[in-house]
This record gives structure tokens, sequence and C-alpha cells, in this order.
């Protein structure tokens, strides 16, 4: 340990905080050992977010830190301590709590403190500041006892404190010394809109008020009085006119500070001791001071990598800021204040829906120095990478703040001009080239292109950005984007369709002669499998599609985590009599089974192992049930309501159709799962919005919603079409279906499939219910044919003697896997932890 | 790819080791694997997977213990080729083994055992 450098770290906060997390990501980590205070009794939490603490997010919801991050990484945390001096000649950091610690590198993550004004009566009970989730406790508790609340300060951070003085269902006031609302960032014109829209908000907002004295009240707890005379009662008094670097450790140790605060840096963050860093609000880098969290994650990096001997500099960052205020879009780019000299202004004002947007550009019109946006920020990104990266302005600037009413679309920029190093990404400081580095280094989806960078992670604003970006990107590489499904295959999986269907390649033998290389792999295999079960829907463990499946399809369960399977019998609308519930109880007991009701209306049965399940499935196919397919990528369950047969409200019949809808397609393999349900009335209880094909009866027939999901990103279905009746329905239902089968991407939902489509629903309604592409016939036939030739795998199985060899445990023994170990909980088994397991070697 | 045999036989020759024999070639399906026991009931107890492969008509033994899940799970894997070698993927969670050397190709420090094979008038024989 002794060899290790010590970094040590003072304050945790969100800049704190991004320091450890470069380093823990630097990869020479190992050769430091790292250590940080942490005065606040709670690790970092997001700051920004904080007035989310008054709408239902608790503090454990705003920390920015996993449980176990800093332990896992082997990061020291002095919780609840404080430094109190730094010995820079020993280079030791001495605590509250009289800890002495060494330290090689110190950095001061120390942040800033509020200003309060020294109006007399400012230190009375009842006033507070805006900082710290403690803070907001004491707020909490104090809104008990109060009607009304006042914020002193109309800044940005002055208008988030009202907004929770709001949320906390006080009479709220904001009074602010200038003449506008977040005087900084907006101007006259912004601030006057601003002011209307939170006043619309039931906020009580004053203006050019000079506090002179707080008192006792009247009616209130409070009296403020103000330089013309006029009083408000106020019970609680929050201060928010400023910050003010915390620069008192670095004050005593003699480290080189500005004239009104913070310490000096360098473009390496290093203060005037080589070895002491400071990075974030405390920081003072070429005079200013940044109090944006964006400026604090640049100089957390750019500390770390000097630590780390690695280049990077902070050369400044821009202030441009968007944030939504009491949920109004507020925006300032650049020049805001048009005070470059002959700057000329635009300005688009809109009464009615409240907007304002004004921007600012240099005196030929060729380039834009700044905008202000209230009421409709949505043009922020597109504004600010002109104004960054000094892109020309298009012969009419006002057009990009002009409504675009006549359908062509906004003047937006090209992401094409963005040079590569124009920082689209912020908070995560990520360039376009870095984003295009990604897109051609195999990240082509949005979602894989956040988690390859980080960009869009953190606040999200850049996010439509990041996907102009993409695109652009895509298009640019035109068809050399590798959309190949595997090594093995130079194809997509539609391409591999359609050769199977044209051909008639009825192996996978015989597709990879023909069109691959290699033997396959897990990808391209199952991939291929589907697509023939699709078309010629042969048996699945056909001697030359057995070694295809995936292992749930190879052996007709779902593995688990330890090697053994559950087994889901379908029981199809959730319709089940009760001799058959009485077969699966007993089934579920006699194999000592761990038994769980699905949320497809269905039963699950686990803890099967492998030579087991064609006795169990044995017994419930001799008492009428058949395979669920719940192990393959195919229709899994249609959910229903009981319907107009029982329920007081119901319109139609809902359980029977649901029926019809799964014994239609079960059995029909899919490039991923596919999940339905009919609900009897518009009350929706069958939750079929929520799935592939939804379908709500209506008085006069079905409703269709498509393309919905729930899962890891839930989307509502969408409607398709109306008052169908069931002939129509099923008639849609059988091209769409197909149609996707046909079209989509491995394990691509319905929802994804549409919504990478060329004009979403409007081309799917056009393809399906207008036949735009005379394909409608072919696919009803194709659908028929998949219908036909429906079997249960499970009752084909267990029929063959052959076939059930492949389920011994072993080939040369039938004794039983002894690594499969179970163990007791809430009256039925669960797979045995490994503190519960005898140790198991390989 | 006949390394592995000319190294079983080399085994043989050398160390002698004790060859358990598991089943006839043509009980393997082809392209898939299945799990056998090597001296089943006694403390070298040991799982293995098997796997016969069309692509050099060559049978390997690998542990069926998949070291991630700590489940004997490797012999209902899928059975793949990358670039010119040839692994199994776990099928849980997917990370792939090189048949003939064990090495998982996710993960450098990890690696399953191997076993030599030998096929002796349509047996197939496992040492180890």
């Amino acid at each position: 340990m002794s060899n290790k450098q010590r970094v040590l770290v003072i304050g945790n906060g969100m800049v704190g905080h991004k320091f450890l997390e470069a380093m823990i990501n630097s990869p020479q980590y190992s050769a430091f050992e790292v250590t940080t205070f942490c005065e606040e009794s709670r690790i970092a939490y997001d700051r920004v977010h904080l007035s989310e603490f008054f709408c239902g997010r608790s503090a454990d919801d705003l920390s920015l830190v996993e449980p176990g991050y800093y332990e896992q990484h082997g990061i020291r945390v002095l919780l609840g301590d404080k430094a109190v001096s730094i010995d820079r000649s020993a280079k030791t950091v001495t605590s509250e709590k009289g800890e002495v610690l060494n330290y090689d590198k110190l950095v001061l993550a120390t942040g800033s403190f509020p200003f309060v004004p020294p109006i007399p009566g400012h230190d009375r009970d009842n006033c507070f500041v805006y900082r710290t989730i403690n803070d907001l406790e004491a707020m909490q508790a104090a809104a008990e006892h109060s009607k009304v609340g006042a914020v002193i300060g109309g800044g940005l951070l002055g208008l988030e404190a009202a907004k929770a003085l709001v949320d906390l269902g006080l009479e709220t006031h904001v009074i602010e010394f200038a003449p506008r609302l977040m005087a900084v960032q907006i101007d006259d014109g912004g601030g006057a809109m601003l002011r209307q829209k939170i006043e619309d908000l039931g906020v009580k907002v004053h203006l050019g008020m000079n506090t002179q004295n707080i008192g006792d009240g009247d009616t209130c707890f409070h009296k403020m009085s103000f330089a013309d005379g006029s009083e408000i009662e106020t019970d609680m008094l929050l201060f928010s006119a400023g910050i003010r670097p915390q620069d008192a450790l670095a004050r005593d140790s003699k480290l080189e500070l500005g004239e009104r605060g913070g310490i000096v840096v360098n473009d390496h963050c290093q203060t005037s001791d080589p070895d002491v860093y400071a990075i974030g609000e405390c920081a003072l880098w070429s005079g200013r001071i940044y109090g944006l969290v964006a400026p604090g994650y640049k100089m957390a990096q750019v500390a770390c990598d000097h630590i780390n001997a690695e280049d990077n500099a902070f050369t400044g960052a821009d202030m441009s800021t968007k944030l939504k205020l009491m949920g109004i879009d507020v925006a300032s780019i650049g020049d805001a204040h048009a005070n470059t000299p002959n700057a000329k202004e635009y300005t688009y004002v809109n009464g009615t829906e409240e907007i304002y947007k004004k921007i600012v550009v240099t005196e030929d019109n060729s380039r834009l120095l700044g905008a202000v946006l209230v009421g409709d920020a949505t043009d922020y990104g597109t504004l600010l990478q002109m104004s960054l990266n000094d892109i020309p302005l298009p012969e009419f600037p006002d057009a990009l703040i002009l409504p675009q009413r006549d359908g062509n679309g906004a003047t937006g920029l090209g992401v094409d001009m963005l040079p590569d190093g124009a920082q689209i990404c912020s908070c995560n400081d990520v360039t376009k080239g870095q984003l295009c580095q990604a897109v051609s280094d195999g990240a082509t989806v949005l979602a894989d292109l956040t988690l390859a960078t980080n960009a869009g992670t953190s606040c999200g604003g850049c996010k439509p950005l990041v996907g102009q970006v993409l695109n652009n990107e895509l298009e640019k590489m035109g068809l050399e984007v590798n959309t190949d499904i595997c090594e093995h295959f130079p194809h997509t999986r539609q391409e591999l369709y359609h050769l199977v269907r044209v051909k008639e390649i009825k192996t996978f033998s015989d597709l990879l002669a023909q069109h691959g290389s290699g033997y396959g792999c897990e990808i391209c295999k199952p991939t291929i499998a589907s697509i023939l079960a699709s078309c010629w829907n042969d048996y699945v463990l056909e001697p030359e599609h057995l070694a295809l499946q995936d292992t749930n399809d190879r052996y007709l369960g779902n593995m688990q985590k330890d090697g053994t399977y559950s087994v889901v019998p379908r029981i199809a609308g959730g319709e089940i009599t009760p001799d058959k519930l009485i077969v699966l109880g007993e089934v579920g007991k006699k194999y000592n089974l761990y038994t769980k009701v699905t949320g497809g209306q269905r039963i699950d049965l686990f803890g099967a192992r492998l030579e087991q399940l064609p006795q169990i499935w044995k017994e419930l196919i001799d008492a009428g049930f058949e395979t669920g397919h719940a192990y393959g990528k195919s229709l899994r369950t249609v959910k229903s309501c009981v319907g107009s047969t029982w329920c007081r409200y119901g319109q139609n019949d809902s359980v029977a159709l649901a029926l019809e809808i799964e014994h239609r397609y079960k059995g029909l393999r899919s490039p991923h799962k596919i999940k339905s349900a009919v609900s009897g009335c518009t009350r929706e209880c069958a939750e079929a919005q929520s799935k592939d094909v939804g379908v709500i009866a209506t008085e006069t027939g079905w409703n269709m919603y498509v393309c919905g999901n729930g899962g890891m990103r839930p989307r509502h279905a969408d409607l398709f079409a109306t008052d169908l009746d069931t002939e129509t329905l099923i008639k849609y239902t059988d091209r769409l279906l197909m149609f996707y089968v046909q079209t989509a991407d491995r394990l691509q939902r319905t929802s994804v499939w549409m919504d990478n489509m060329d004009g979403g629903i409007d081309y799917l309604r056009e393809v399906i219910i207008d036949d735009s592409l005379g394909i409608c016939e072919k696919l009803e036939a194709e659908m028929a044919k998949v219908i036909d030739t429906y079997q249960c795998e499970w009752k084909t199985t267990i029929d063959d003697e052959e076939k059930m060899l492949m389920f011994r445990p072993f080939i040369n023994s039938n004794k039983a896997d002894s690594n499969v170990v179970f163990v007791e909980e809430r009256g039925q088994i669960r797979p045995a932890r490994k503190d519960e397991r005898e140790p198991v070697t390989a | 790819m006949n390394d592995l045999t000319k190294k079983a036989q080399e085994d043989d020759v050398t160390t002698d080791p004790n060859w358990t024999g598991i089943c006839n070639l043509q009980d393997l399906p082809l392209n898939a694997g299945v799990a056998a026991l090597l001296h089943a009931d006694t403390d070298k107890e040991t799982q293995i997977a098997l796997f016969r492969t069309s692509a050099n008509d060559q049978v390997y033994a690998i542990s069926n213990f998949d070291p991630f899940s700590e489940a004997n799970v490797l012999a209902r894997g899928i059975l793949c080729s990358i670039g010119e070698q040839l692994a199994v993927a776990s099928p849980v969670l997917k990370e792939h083994f090189n048949l003939a050397t064990g090495q998982c190709f996710e993960d450098e420090s990890v690696s399953i055992a191997t076993f030599p094979v030998k096929i002796v008038d349509g047996n197939v024989l496992v040492a180890g």
C-alpha cells in the first residue's frame, strides 16, 4: 500500500464525485490510494435537481453514487468529518475529528456557500438557504407551520427555490433587487415573459426591491421592509442571492486566491501549490468562477488527467444554459444581452402562447452571438451549436426563431456542418467527433451510442442532437453501415428471410453453404432457426434444426440461473377450468416445483431438471394441456378481461376473441416475443395498450392498437384502426404480424420496428390497410400456412422415443446434477445461494 | 485441426492417462453438445461437455461447468466459429469458451478445463 500515490479529495459534491469517478476509470487507478472527505452526512447527490426533493424524489433518488460504489473501488470516505487545516510543507490534512491524513496530491472540491446579504434580521429563525438536503429538510419542517414563503433573489437558483416553496404548498413571493428575473442570463423581454408565466402559476414576483430590514410580522412570522416603504409578511424566508466560493481552507494555507475570493488555478486546475488542485465552484480560472456543473465536471476530468500525467487542459467553458423552471423552458446562449459592439437583434414574441425568442447576431448578419428563449426552448441545441461553432447563418436569420407553419419544418442546421470538435454533450464533454467515432465503431442505434459515449446521460438536453448526428453519420456511411447479422452471414435478418423464402432454403447448412461462411454462432443459428420456422414451420427439434436452437428452444423450457427449467403450459386468454388448475397444482406438488402466476395470466412452474421435463409434460398433455411457447421468440399470451359475458360494463366478448387470437397465432416464430391482449371495454382491464397487438371493444366493434410493449422501455401501443369487425381485425393482424416477421431485425420488438420505419404508423397503415405494396394477399397466405401446420412441440417430442434421449442428464449416466440444490423459502423451493451450497469446483 | 487427436495420442503414450469410454460416436448429435459424467460416484467425479463438430469431424471435451453462472450448462450451449476457432456460447449469459483450449473469449483471466478425446472403433474415449 505504501508505494501507492495518495490522493486526498476535500469535498464530495457533484464535482468531487465526478473526480472520483474519473480516477476510478483511469487506466492507472490501481496505482492510487484515494480518500475523500464528505462533510455532509450524505455522499454525493444531485444538487441540480434538488427541488425535485419536494415533488417526490427522495434523498436516495438524488444520490449520484450506487450503494457500495466507493467501497468496491477501495475509496475511503470520511463521512460527516471535515478538513480543518492543510499543512502544505508536511503534506498533511487534519480533520475535525483529529485524524491527520498524508497526501501526495490534494484536490479541493469544496464548492461554494450561499451568500446571505447582511440585512438586519437575516439570522432570525425560519430563515434558510438552499444548498443541501439538510437545508431542504429544515425547510420542509418549517413549512408545516407556515402559510407564506418568500425567496430573496430572482436568479436561477432563487426560482428553483421558489418552486420548492410552491411544491410545499405555500403562498410564494420572489423578491429581486434587479429590475428583472434571471438578470444574468436573460434580457428584459425574456424576463418580462418569464415573470408573466411564473405569475400565471400563482407566484408573486416583486422586482427592484431593496430589502432593508427583517423583523417581527403582524400576521406572519417575519415582516420584510423595503427601501420604497412597502412591506411583505412571510412565515419563511429563503436567501438565494448568489454563491461565494468556499475557499477558507485555501486561504488559511496561504494558497493564492482571487481578489474577491476563489482559489486561483491554472489550465491543469493546479493551485499555486502544484500538488494541490482546485475544481468546481471553489476554483478561479482566468478570473472567473464557474457556477455550473458542466465546467466543474470538465475541471474534474482535467485534474484527474493531470494527476495521471495525461494531456488535458481546462480552457474555459460556455455558460449557456437551458433549464425548466416550474415547467417553463428557459434558455440563454452566449451574448444574450447583445453586449458585442454593433450586434443586431431579432425578437419574436407570441403573447398568446407566451413564447419569447431572441437571437443576437453579428453586424453583418453572418454569425450567431447569443440567444434568449423563454416558453419554448426546442431550438436551443441548434442555436447553441451555431454560436459555438461559428456556423454561417441563413440569409434571413429570423427564420431560426419564427414558427414554421407551412409544414416545411424548422430551418435547422445540418449537423453535417458542425466541426468534429463541436461539443454536443456539455455535461459529459462529448464532441461530435467522438460520437462519429463511436458510430463507426458499431454504435448504430441511439441507445448504444449514448452507452458508448455517455452523451446525453446526465441532463439529456442534447439527446435530439445526438440522434441527428447518429442519423447523419449513418446516412453518410450509406451502404457501408454494417448491418450484417454476424461474421458468418453478410446479410441483415430481413435479407436472410427473403433468401430463405425465395430460394426455398430449408436448412441452416444449405443457407450457410450458399450465402455464408464459417460454421455459425449463437447469433445466426437461432435467428435462422426462427426464420426457417416462420417460413416452413418444421418441428424445431428435427436433427438438422436441433443444433441451431437456443437452449430454451432446444429443451422446450426456460432455462433458469441454475440450469433448471421452468414449465409454462398454454392457458389461452387466461381461461382455465378448475380441473385443469388442480392438475397444475398436482404436477407442481409431485415434482416439487416453485409455482408462480405470470403477468400473462398463466402459471409458471420452476425448478424442473432437464430429465424431469418429458415426464412433467407427458402428465400435462395427458390432462389436455399444450405447450405455451414461453421458451420461444413467438406468440406468448393473449391476456383478457372477462368481458361482456360477466362484466356489467363489458361491450363485447373479450375472452372469446382472446382465445381466437391466441389459438390462431400460437407457435408463430418471430424476431422477438409477441404479446397481445383483449379488453372488453374502454376501462382496459387487460392492459391491451401495452401489447404488440392490443384490442379494445367499442360499442360498434373493436379498436386495434399496435406496437406497444412493457418491459425495460415501456411504450404505449398506437391506435391503428377503429370499430373493426372481428374478420377485419383478424385480417389486419395476420398481415401485420407476418410483415413484422419478414422485415424486423433480430430481437427487435414491434415498437422499435415501427419507429424505425420511415413514416411510422402512417406507413404501416398504408401497407396493412391500403395494401400499398400489394403484398397483403401473400402475407395472409403465408400466415395461413403457419396456422395450418401448427403442432404442439411437446406432444411431438414425447411421442418420439429417440427425442426423449436428449433429456438424459448425461449421455452415460442417469445421475442427477449434484450442483442443482434447492432450499425452502415461503413454503416453496428456490435455488440455493452460493453460501448455502457445498463449494463446487470446475 | 488434428492437433487434438495427436495430443491425445501423445498423452496416451507418454502419460498413460486413464481413458474412460463414454458412448458411441453416432450417439453424439452433430454440432450440438451433450453432457457426460467421468468417474461417477468417486471423488474424481467430473461433468464434461462433449461436442461433435462437422467443421472438422472432431470431438471435443471441455468442462460442463460455466464459471460465470456457476451452473453445469455448457453442454447446452450453441457451437460457434469465431474466425478460425471453435467455441461454445454459454446458454446462461453467452460467454464463449474455446473448445480446444478452454480459454474464455470475453475474459482473459478465465479458462475452463479441457480433456483429451480419442475415437477407437467408433467409441468415444475421454481422458482426465
